[in-house]
């Protein structure tokens, strides 16, 4: 009997902590690094099983000569990379094909009996994404810094990269019908990461929206001017989201003491402020104009273009693809000539 | 397994049972007696009605279920309740589109809203709001008609009204969250959602909004009187267990002719902590530590937003905070911000 009884509870024991580690879908134990003042929790946690998973960039193709003439002057209705060398545009080309198309190869993007030919909507579209990373890689170096970005810090042998985002209520959330209004929030989304938070945060905050982000009053004294407390949850949905893009806890940007102080926050938040803008203007500027060019199937359930956020890039790591430096093989191509 | 034919009352008065053995939840021994009709009552007031007896519940508590008093005050409150959960109820069903079975998945996600802050305390249509003013009215309704119930129902017995006043306790809180806190700010929208993960990422994201709670003092003297609860219940809990081998559960009959079972309990606690509380005092520790609990913190969420709006700066202000070294050069807001 009461071996019986032991038993029993030893395995409802040992189910119940099954069932936890099981329930947060990441194995402990994890990594923990203090930071900050001691005791103050200011801690990075990282999971080493997890950043493993994604630590791959595909092989450097062969250096070509950067001498002789210009693809412009050669190649036809070559807009962005006239610049480079014959030699430079054909290796570019290799390593997009890799990157983006490795199964289609070139007729992903062109006609092989006329390469020149714009008829492909991919053309157009890898055209104005070969301007988006050297935009990216000219003017938020405050973002990216000396590490940039190619096509494959998104794209990663996909044609589309894998964390994309579409609108999920373009209409905004006037309530249909005379029960139920949900105002964007509580359903269990992986936009929200699974929080009851607002699920568009990327609407709200990446599209032009981010100075709206910021909802606490900074001074002590009453002041019913700054966010309210849905705003509030607009903002933390965000935060989920930087949060489980980048595989960090809320102390790498901030001091969890004063979520909202400057002072006390570390230098990653900077970063992150500058990546919102960032991302943001790719968005408004380059992906969300591209929609009229894209076939019905790369649009979202609302018509939308796709867009990106921060785990378009960042996939889950802190820096994207370990922190390997992206474009000293790739300069001419994906920083554009301006580039020092 | 053996029968004991006996009241409770009686069993008390006989030393020769074996004590151990009449334990719960690891019950062997369930004493089975006629019903007991209580305390005696002016029947005028209350025409007692029947009892039966539960083996199960026995297992966790008395084995006697009944005789219940439900009346108007009862019977109005349980209704109440009734319509607010409905609506809840109805309004997250509506908000899956009557999916059964997404209702079941997505529970713990669903609630019902207060309105917008751009209605202020304005009645706005019933889905932008109006259903949860209406579930807050009734749940409202119900939870206070059921206090007066707690009230009248200790005043029939003669007892004192503490359970009221422990309850009114949170009442307060509940109140100060989704009524008298919105109307001192100017807004519905302050008050919480009616659903599971939603009042809890409302609550952390208040906390947020305001700077950090754990710098509002009345909210550390909340947490104290959560945790001094928690430890006082332990102590009290594990000292009646302990003395239980010589006949503590029956604490009632040791006030009044003292045994060896409080006398031990005393003189542990005045070997390891030097004082004792009294069989008396303790649960006037336990009652006040639990009423100050949500006291302090209904003070606290009433002061957040309407007298300090930050915390933590208020903190660092007052002396409260203190500033420590950051092991990174201090950066600043890019956009020119404190």
């Amino acid at each position: 009997m009461d071996l019986l009884r032991t038993t029993v509870i030893r395995a409802a024991a040992l189910g119940t902590v099954l069932f936890g580690v099981t329930a947060c879908g990441e194995r402990p134990p994890v990594d923990s690094e203090q930071i900050g003042f001691r005791g103050t929790a200011m801690v990075t946690v990282t999971n080493p099983r997890i950043e493993q998973a994604s630590l791959e960039v595909p092989a450097v193709q062969a250096a070509a000569s950067q001498a002789g003439p210009r693809a412009g002057d050669i190649y036809q209705n070559v807009e962005v990379l006239g610049d480079l060398s014959i030699g430079e545009f054909t290796r570019t080309m290799l390593a997009i094909t890799e990157w983006v198309a490795p199964e289609q190869g070139c007729n992903y993007c062109h006609y092989p009996e006329n390469l020149a030919d714009d008829g492909k909507y991919t053309k157009i579209v890898s055209r104005r994404m070969f301007q988006m990373t050297q935009h990216i890689n000219q003017n938020w170096t405050d973002h990216v810094g000396g590490v940039g970005v190619t096509c494959y810090t998104c794209h990663r042998g996909n044609n589309v990269p894998e964390n994309i985002w579409f609108a999920q209520n373009p209409e905004g959330y006037k309530p249909k019908g005379y029960a139920g209004n949900t105002y964007g929030q509580n359903m269990a989304s992986e936009q929200a990461v699974y929080t009851s938070l607002p699920g568009d945060a990327m609407s709200a905050f990446l599209m032009g929206g981010y100075d709206d982000i910021r909802v606490v009053n900074t001074s002590p004294s009453a002041a019913y001017e700054t966010g309210t407390i849905k705003d509030t949850e607009w903002t933390y949905s965000l935060m989920m989201h930087m949060s489980d893009s980048l595989g960090v806890n809320c102390t790498f940007c901030h001091n969890s003491r004063g979520f909202a102080s400057w002072a006390e926050s570390p230098p990653q938040r900077v970063t992150a402020w500058y990546g919102i803008r960032m991302v943001s203007g790719l968005n408004t500027e380059y992906l969300d104009p591209l929609q009229p060019v894209y076939p019905d199937n790369r649009l979202g359930p609302h018509g939308d273009a796709p867009k990106a956020y921060c785990s378009t890039c960042h996939a889950g790591q802190n820096k994207p693809l370990g922190g390997a430096n992206m474009i000293n093989d790739y300069l001419p191509a994906m920083a554009g000539r301006d580039y020092d | 397994m053996v029968e004991l034919v006996a009241c409770t009352a009686d069993l008390g008065l006989r030393g020769s049972l074996k004590m151990a053995e009449y334990q719960n939840i690891f019950t062997r021994v369930q004493v089975h007696g006629a019903p007991d009709p209580g305390a005696p009552i002016d029947e005028s007031l209350f025409k007692r009605g029947g009892a039966t007896l539960n083996y199960w519940f026995g297992k966790i508590g008395d084995a006697q279920l009944g005789p219940f008093y439900l009346g108007w005050l009862g019977l109005a409150s349980l209704l109440f309740g009734f319509i607010a959960f409905e609506i809840i109820g109805i309004n997250m069903l509506a908000s899956v589109g009557w999916d059964p079975i997404e209702f079941v998945r997505q529970l713990p996600w669903l609630a019902l809203e207060p309105p917008k802050a751009e209605h202020g305390l304005g009645i706005p249509p019933l889905n932008e709001g109006g259903w949860w003013l209406l579930a807050g009215f009734f749940l409202t309704l119900s939870i206070l008609l059921w206090w007066v119930r707690m009230y009248r129902r200790a005043r029939a017995l003669g007892m004192g009204t503490h359970v009221a006043w422990a309850f009114a306790s949170a009442i307060w809180l509940y109140l100060v969250l989704g009524f008298i806190r919105p109307i001192a700010i100017g807004s519905w929208s302050e008050a919480v959602p009616f659903g599971i993960f939603p009042h809890l990422d409302w609550t952390a994201a208040f906390s947020i909004r305001y700077g950090n709670l754990f710098y509002n003092p009345f909210h550390m003297l909340s947490i104290a009187f959560l945790y001094g609860s928690t430890l006082l219940f332990a102590m009290h809990g594990a000292t009646i267990l302990a003395t239980d081998r010589y006949g503590a559960h029956r604490e009632i009959e040791q006030i009044v002719d003292r045994g060896t079972a409080s006398e031990r309990g005393a003189l542990f606690w005045r070997w390891t902590m030097g004082f004792n509380a009294s069989m008396e005092s303790i649960h006037r520790w336990a009652w006040w530590f639990a009423v100050l609990t949500t006291l302090t913190g209904g003070i606290g969420i009433l002061l957040t937003g309407t007298v300090v709006d930050n915390w933590y700066v208020w903190g660092i202000e007052h002396g409260l905070a203190p500033a420590y070294d950051t092991s990174w050069a201090p950066v600043a807001d890019p956009a020119g911000g404190q």
